[in-house]
């Protein structure tokens, strides 16, 4: 469904994609970790084409997006729902009027209807009392969750999830990382998730890719991924509390 | 010889950043001015009446006290002079003629980059730096006619009027002074601010404040949605955007004054 091919990009002097090649299947949650500045926030930009790469081949759903017209571009794009890191509701607007943004601009649907529609994604997503309010006024998590149903609200095959659990408490972490789950399975959607968080990866994932300098150093289901021999890998599972022999040990998807 | 070259090298990286910088800015208008057309269309009607009501009717305020001023003090700085030779009553053409030539639209011009422009580049440059430009894109809303169209349109529409209202607020200021510290009755010095200021004072004048319009909200949103940085980042577009509307507004209005008047 997503395939890069020695994709490359360079920010100043900063090599921050080194020939970077994997593949994501469709219905995967795929995860890539990694210390700030390895390139994951870039490596999801990349896909959706908010950044171009210097070289390399990036493909969705069989087609080559480097070099796409505008038009096509947004034929691309409408396949995918993004979750930013900061949520990006548009701030004058009401919740409920954010994640009905993108059916007023792109469908012919009744106004009755899209509001009908937008109740029913908020009531999923826990948020059935926050519609009339604006985005100032609701906590970080209730922010996320209506990013997350602007993000579903045109059926994505595949949702971006850049940093979804930052800066939020453990509870709504694991709420969030559970709407993630729920994704998948109850909606079939493809997920590629963005974190630095090893706990939340490892619950969500079906593969976990982590990046270091710009280079992939490990690409594995999270039960391959806990075991890994690579320094590096190794590293961040410690500085995460996470090994092979402590809580980890026997470590199974959920 | 290291030194020179740098220099040779920084200067000419920066002349080749202003003109992508310009490209760009000419760039993002020219598709903004192709989506004039759905100004008023369902999906973007509610926008655009919310940035002519904000252009319009919030800064009537502030143009009001200082076309009032501005009136004032040149009524005050010519009568004065005038005074001198015994031809104080002329103050009211002298009034009419600067204030519709060259300081409605100016006066207008600066308020509108200074407290409008502003605002546009410094609430864009937010949604720059909080991902909301970027999340309009992946949602497919193009930035240029979700939000620059409308701010184009407002203040393309506002700042004539807006010079208008300024016009005639400094000629009414001019009028005050006249009558209470220059001995000018008001029947004489309307008489004057009518008799010498011609239609194409007006025209002109309109005209100017049109592309004033245009160049504010270029150089605002432009500004605002090329923000990088976070919060600094807004800050240095809110400064720039001010800086350089002042800039091309003097510049602009002295070509448009010379190409009508010479």
């Amino acid at each position: 469904m997503i395939r890069f091919e020695n994709v490359t990009k360079t920010l100043g002097s900063k090599k921050v994609l080194d020939g970077v090649n994997f593949h994501v299947g469709a219905g995967e949650t795929f995860v890539v970790v990694g210390l700030s500045g390895a390139g994951k926030s870039v490596t999801l930009k990349h896909m959706i084409r908010l950044m171009e790469s210097d070289s390399g081949t990036i493909t969705i759903d069989g087609d080559v997006i480097n070099d796409l017209g505008r038009h096509a571009l947004q034929i691309m794009r409408s396949k995918f729902g993004v979750l930013f890191q900061s949520a990006a509701l548009l701030q004058w607007m009401s919740v409920r009027d954010n994640v009905a943004l993108p059916l007023r601009e792109h469908t012919k649907m009744p106004e009755k209807d899209i509001l009908e529609l937008v109740d029913e994604k908020l009531e999923l997503l826990g948020l059935g009392d926050a519609g009339d309010k604006f985005p100032s006024d609701i906590s970080g998590g209730m922010q996320k969750r209506a990013g997350l149903a602007r993000a579903i609200i045109m059926n994505p095959k595949i949702v971006l999830y850049d940093e979804p659990t930052s800066g939020l408490d453990p509870v709504t972490s694991r709420l969030i990382d559970d709407l993630i789950i729920d994704m998948r399975e109850k909606l079939g959607i493809t997920s590629v998730v963005v974190t630095h968080d090893l706990h939340s990866a490892l619950s969500i994932g079906s593969r976990i890719m982590m990046l270091h300098q710009g280079r992939i150093v490990e690409n594995a289901p999270p039960e391959d991924f806990v075991r890994s021999k690579n320094a590096t890998v190794q590293s961040f599972l410690e500085s995460q509390y996470i090994t092979k022999k402590g809580k980890w040990e026997g470590f199974s998807h959920v | 010889m290291g030194i020179p070259i740098r220099s040779a090298e920084r200067i000419g990286q920066r002349m080749l950043t202003l003109l992508q910088n310009t490209g760009r800015a000419m760039f993002m208008l020219l598709e903004a001015i192709w989506f004039v057309q759905f100004a008023f269309s369902k999906r973007n009607r509610h926008e655009t009446v919310g940035q002519l009501y904000i252009t319009g009717i919030k800064s009537l305020a502030v143009i009001t006290v200082v076309a009032l001023f501005t009136g004032m003090i040149l009524a005050l700085q010519t009568g004065l002079e005038l005074r001198r030779y015994g031809q104080e009553v002329f103050i009211g053409s002298a009034v009419a003629i600067s204030m519709i030539r060259e300081m409605g639209p100016f006066m207008c011009g600066q308020i509108i980059a200074a407290s409008v422009g502003s605002a546009i580049a410094a609430q864009l440059g937010t949604m720059a730096v909080s991902e909301e430009i970027s999340a309009l894109e992946v949602m497919s809303i193009n930035p240029n006619r979700f939000l620059v169209m409308p701010r184009l349109v407002a203040l393309c529409v506002m700042m004539p009027v807006l010079t208008v209202y300024t016009n005639v607020l400094g000629v009414l200021g001019g009028a005050v002074v006249g009558a209470t510290q220059l001995g000018v009755s008001v029947q004489a010095y309307m008489d004057n601010a009518t008799r010498f200021a011609e239609n194409k004072d007006l025209y002109v004048g309109l005209f100017k404040s049109f592309i004033f319009g245009i160049i504010i909200a270029t150089v605002a949103c432009h500004q605002g949605l090329m923000t990088t940085e976070g919060a600094v980042g807004v800050g240095k577009a809110t400064r720039r955007s001010v800086i350089i509307s002042f800039l091309v507004i003097l510049v602009v209005g002295y070509i448009i004054t010379r190409l009508f008047y010479i």
